[in-house]
């Protein structure tokens, strides 16, 4: 060792290091990025007839599959609705069981409990919050603002509304425990100084509380975005993307595509259309996540 | 925790006679278990179904008798005490070498420039949003290559080297001054030392924090799971749970409620127990 | 994912459990032999004694065939184990045997998955004509048989005898047309000012909606397919007005909820009295037996031009990567599956019906049958009954139908309209299949 340049000994032991993590992400994300892309461009193999390359006609049929515009437009809403509303909420809670009211830790356990139940199993029970007529909704709604039967999600009105919601239920207790520990870390005396200068509640939330959460919120976003993108287990059970694709995401429509159509050419397509909003993603997130280890 | 939980905003004005406080809290507390309830209110409905005839699963009548059946039915209907310890093994694993990888690979980027380091870096990041759920038809393939298909190995695999533990550790890693760092190597601390002994411990909010979003992704991951196994050695709960998802003779909300419980009583009531310790470490220095 | 038609309830087995057990059951004479051992990927379709059942089969195929093992596997849902068993063919590694859904024919016939039956060593004609003809309907095309009727249902109608009581209808008879079927559910459904308590029939229209809609279009006497698979008539106005039917039962004549009806809450609902009548299958009898709080009724589905329903269930297909000795196990085991007392037995454990006329000759189904006559109602329907949908691209052409059906029931196309849609996408996926 000693005898290597020390720029190159520092080379050595970081690619040393990063060998491990690289190995798997090359096998894993780039490796199978890469034969997506290349498989986009040919025909699917079926039984005895081999893959062929047939250019653009793949993208060409997705341009032209009314499905792959709704599921996009719908992935779209899915995402732009779950991320900020699960953060808003997570942060409301945090504020409220952060605060010395009567059962606090019984609150805190209620908001986290979607995160230990598997959508998969929960997903079923939601389905029964949703049955017309005697499902729970309803009777809250007959009960409260005398509302009749709603079909929520047989419905494509309400169906991805309904989705969402479940989403925003599963996602929410858990980002609300980054926050509490995030306002919980925040030093006593900044809001005595607060008061001491006779600032109102909301000011000091806005000044004070809302800075310190700063780096929070962006691993939360972080988190949320990716599943804003990913959370699809309750669709697949509840609706496997209907009525009349309704609710079908992005990746419910590769997964149907490539796993009951198997037509691997025509998923992976539109797998690469997911890859490249993601990858965009990726690049502004950085971008974002950069500049605040830059002003600290 | 509850020392410092006092000093809150809410406590700011702690007139005796401010009323319009007072009702400010009330509204609050108000709020707060108004959300509780709509939040808890998948698990109370599991409750009540899980103990009560399917006869009494949409019914809700506080004469129902109570019964143990549903439990007893959803136990015989999948080795639950197996998928248990799969989905345990599993968690587990994949935690340890995300911590293991991902600590090396932040170490590296957050400490050195290297050749290279620029291009590694955006390699990694490549992986931040693209989640190798996406990618299940071509990592199919792969772990059929590897012989790896239907093993707990292959579950894990894909995730273990991850893009979004690499960039917060490298943030926590940088944020270490570096008079810590020269200090022990004066002191004559190898890097592995170096490591081990001021990086990590100073980064443990980050580990906690990310190990918490490992653990709790992992524990509810569904679909490569049900895609790469076959067996009950392999198969986590949550493929288990699913044989109760759809249903030829429409669904038993009992027996799926009951399941449900099974299967995540234990997270349950070790949220319950530990919580308090949990924030605690939590709270110590926040994430950054 | 998952096929909803179906689920299974029981994974206790395990691959190498399993592989373990066969081991330690094979006698040691067989082994001295070398047994010809096969793998059967089974789709569980009903609750967990299912899967002992299936065991005891296998156990009592094995002592009465010296020489040959089967090794079931189970798999999940139809969707799951049709995932699976093309998944594994794939890599080289099928099962040799597997039950998936008479419907995938067309499909594991366009990936070279399966051989016929008729060339198989140990299978014959006489065998093979033993079935239902309605059951073989998609079990044959191009003048083989690619599949083996096993576990098959078709779709009937459930009343509550009370609810017909209640409103002065004769709690014995169900509706026999589609005009009793409206009046019938208008007398059942129950308003309270502007709310309906109670639908008079529900038809699920989740997930696989085209299932029960060839109910309406058989009895309107039109054949969705040609038995080639390549070609379907979506467009015909015969479907149209079927769907019309269907559609009218809750936008004209309000008797049945609007918007799409989940299969999953479908018998739930039957069960709370929230419908008077139901649509489903026949594998529900059990379910229904146990859960209902009421006398109950199965019937026919109603007649339109004629009566009619659709067949369904799984079929058991034998894979091309088994090699001979792997196919003779296979035929033997399929023999012995479908004699006529197993057969029997297995309609009375399971709620399927069982697959051959001579089944429902045997002692122990007559017994049955006379202490539960809703158990003959699905075999006295089978002279009514057509091939499930299959075509080509199945899954595509079947998701095309859905989408149609969806959009239609929900209120965003007219029946026509939508059925034009579907029959125009499904052409285009057909294109490549249709010769000369």
């Amino acid at each position: 060792m000693p005898r290597l340049r020390p720029a190159t000994r520092t080379t050595l032991v970081a690619w040393l290091l990063l060998s491990p993590a690289l190995v798997l992400l090359a096998l894993f994300t780039h490796y199978p990025a890469i034969a997506t892309v290349w498989r986009s461009f040919h025909s699917t193999p079926r039984g005895a007839r081999p893959a062929v390359f047939v250019g653009l006609e793949n993208y060409e049929a997705m341009v032209a599959d009314p499905i792959f515009w709704t599921s996009l437009a719908n992935t779209g809403i899915y995402a732009a609705a779950t991320v900020p509303l699960s953060m808003a909420l997570a942060l409301a809670m945090a504020l409220l069981v952060n605060a010395a009211i009567p059962g606090r830790g019984l609150a805190r356990l209620a908001f986290f409990t979607p995160t230990v139940l598997p959508m998969i199993a929960v997903a079923n029970l939601w389905l029964f919050f949703f049955t017309p007529g005697y499902g729970l909704i309803d009777r809250a709604t007959s009960a409260l603002f005398g509302w009749g039967p709603t079909n929520w999600i047989g419905d494509p009105q309400t169906a991805l509304g309904a989705m969402i919601a479940i989403a925003i239920w599963k996602e929410a207790g858990f980002f609300m425990i980054f926050y509490l520990a995030a306002l919980q870390a925040i030093p006593p005396t900044l809001y005595d100084a607060a008061r001491v200068e006779g600032a109102s509640r909301w000011t000091t939330f806005r000044r004070v509380t809302l800075p310190l959460l700063g780096p929070t919120s962006l691993f939360i976003l972080v988190n949320a975005v990716i599943n804003g993108f990913r959370l699809v287990d309750h669709i697949i059970v509840m609706t496997r993307g209907g009525p009349d694709n309704a609710t079908q995401l992005l990746l419910t429509y590769i997964y149907e595509v490539g796993f009951r159509f198997w037509d691997t050419a025509t998923a992976s397509a539109l797998t690469v259309v997911l890859l490249v909003m993601l990858g965009l993603l990726a690049l502004i997130q950085f971008a974002a996540l950069e500049r605040r280890t830059h002003y600290r | 925790m509850t020392a410092r939980s006092v000093a809150q905003p809410a406590n700011a004005h702690r007139r005796p006679v401010d009323r319009a406080a007072l009702a400010g809290r009330a509204l609050e507390a108000f709020a707060a278990w108004i959300l509780a309830v709509l939040w808890v209110s998948p698990l109370l409905y599991a409750l009540w179904a899980a103990f009560h005839p399917t006869a009494y699963a949409v019914t809700f009548d506080l004469a129902a008798p109570l019964t143990l059946e549903n439990f007893r039915a959803a136990w015989d209907a999948a080795p639950f005490a197996r998928y248990f310890l799969n989905t345990f093994v599993l968690v587990t694993m994949i935690l340890a070498a995300q911590f293991v990888l991902c600590t090396l690979a932040a170490f590296a980027f957050a400490r050195t420039r290297f050749l290279g380091s620029d291009l590694l870096f955006a390699l990694v990041l490549v992986q931040l949003m693209v989640m190798p759920d996406i990618l299940m038809v071509e990592n199919y393939r792969t772990m059929r290559e590897l012989g790896l298909v239907d093993t707990t190995l292959a579950i894990g695999l894909p995730y273990m080297a991850s893009a979004f533990g690499i960039f917060l550790l490298r943030q926590a890693f940088k944020q270490v001054p570096r008079e810590l760092e020269e200090a022990a190597t004066v002191e004559g601390c190898g890097t592995w030392r170096l490591l081990t002994r001021v990086y990590v411990p100073l980064a443990r909010p980050t580990y906690l924090a990310y190990g918490l979003t490992s653990v709790s992704y992992h524990w509810n991951n569904f679909l490569w799971p049900l895609v790469i196994t076959n067996t009950v050695e392999t198969r986590p709960l949550t493929v288990g749970l699913s044989i109760f998802a759809a249903v030829d003779q429409g669904i038993d909300w009992s027996i799926i409620s009951a399941a449900t419980l099974m299967s995540s009583g234990p997270l349950l009531i070790a949220f319950l127990l530990f919580q308090r310790q949990f924030m605690q470490s939590f709270m110590r220095a926040g994430i950054r | 994912m998952t096929n909803p038609r179906t689920l299974t309830p029981n994974r206790r087995q395990t691959l190498a459990g399993l592989a373990a057990a066969g081991a330690a059951l094979a006698a040691p004479a067989v082994h001295a032999q070398g047994a010809t051992e096969i793998t059967f990927n089974y789709p569980i379709a009903v609750g967990g004694p299912i899967t002992k059942i299936i065991d005891g089969y296998c156990e009592d195929f094995a002592k009465a065939n010296p020489g040959f093992r089967v090794k079931p596997v189970y798999t999940g849902s139809y969707q799951d184990t049709l995932t699976k068993t093309l998944t594994a063919m794939k890599g080289g590694d099928a099962p040799s045997l597997a039950c998936l859904l008479s419907v995938d024919m067309f499909t594991l016939i366009t990936e070279d998955a399966i051989v016929a039956w008729d060339d198989l060593p140990g299978s014959d004609k006489g065998w093979l004509d033993s079935f239902y003809p309605a059951f073989l309907e998609n079990s044959r095309t191009g003048g083989k048989t690619w599949g083996v009727p096993f576990q098959r249902s078709t779709v009937v109608l459930y009343w509550n005898k009370d609810l017909f009581r209640e409103v002065g209808l004769n709690p014995d008879v169900a509706p026999a047309s589609w005009d009793e079927q409206v009046a019938f559910a208008q007398k059942l459904t129950k308003r309270e000012g502007e709310q309906t308590t109670r639908w008079g029939l529900q038809i699920p229209s989740s997930g696989f909606p085209y299932w029960l809609f060839q109910g309406f279009t058989t009895q309107n006497d039109v054949r969705l397919m040609n038995p080639e698979g390549n070609q379907v008539v979506f467009g015909d106005p015969r479907v149209a007005e079927a769907l019309k039917y269907w559609v009218d039962l809750s936008v004209v004549h309000k008797v049945h909820p609007p918007g799409i009806v989940e299969w999953g809450t479908t018998p739930r609902d039957f069960f709370e009295r929230k419908t008077a009548m139901m649509w489903t299958t026949t594998g529900n009898l059990t379910n229904v037996r146990r859960n209902a709080s009421f006398p109950f009724g199965v019937a026919m589905l109603p007649a339109g031009k004629r009566r009619g329903s659709p067949t369904g269930g799984g079929n058991l297909y034998v894979f091309k990567q088994a090699n001979p000795a792997q196919r003779e196990a296979a035929a033997r085991f399929a023999r012995f599956l479908t004699t006529p007392e197993r057969a029997a037995q297995w309609c009375i454990d399971t709620g399927y019906v069982a697959v051959s006329p001579a089944a429902f000759e045997t002692p122990a189904l007559k017994a049955y049958a006379a202490e539960f006559p809703p158990a003959l109602v699905a075999r006295d329907q089978l002279p009514h009954a057509v091939a499930e949908l299959s075509t080509y691209d199945n899954q595509r052409v079947t998701k095309a139908l859905n989408d149609g059906l969806q959009a239609a029931l929900t209120g965003r196309k007219q029946p026509a309209a939508a059925m034009g849609d579907s029959q125009a996408e499904a052409e285009r996926l057909l294109r490549p299949f249709k010769r000369g």
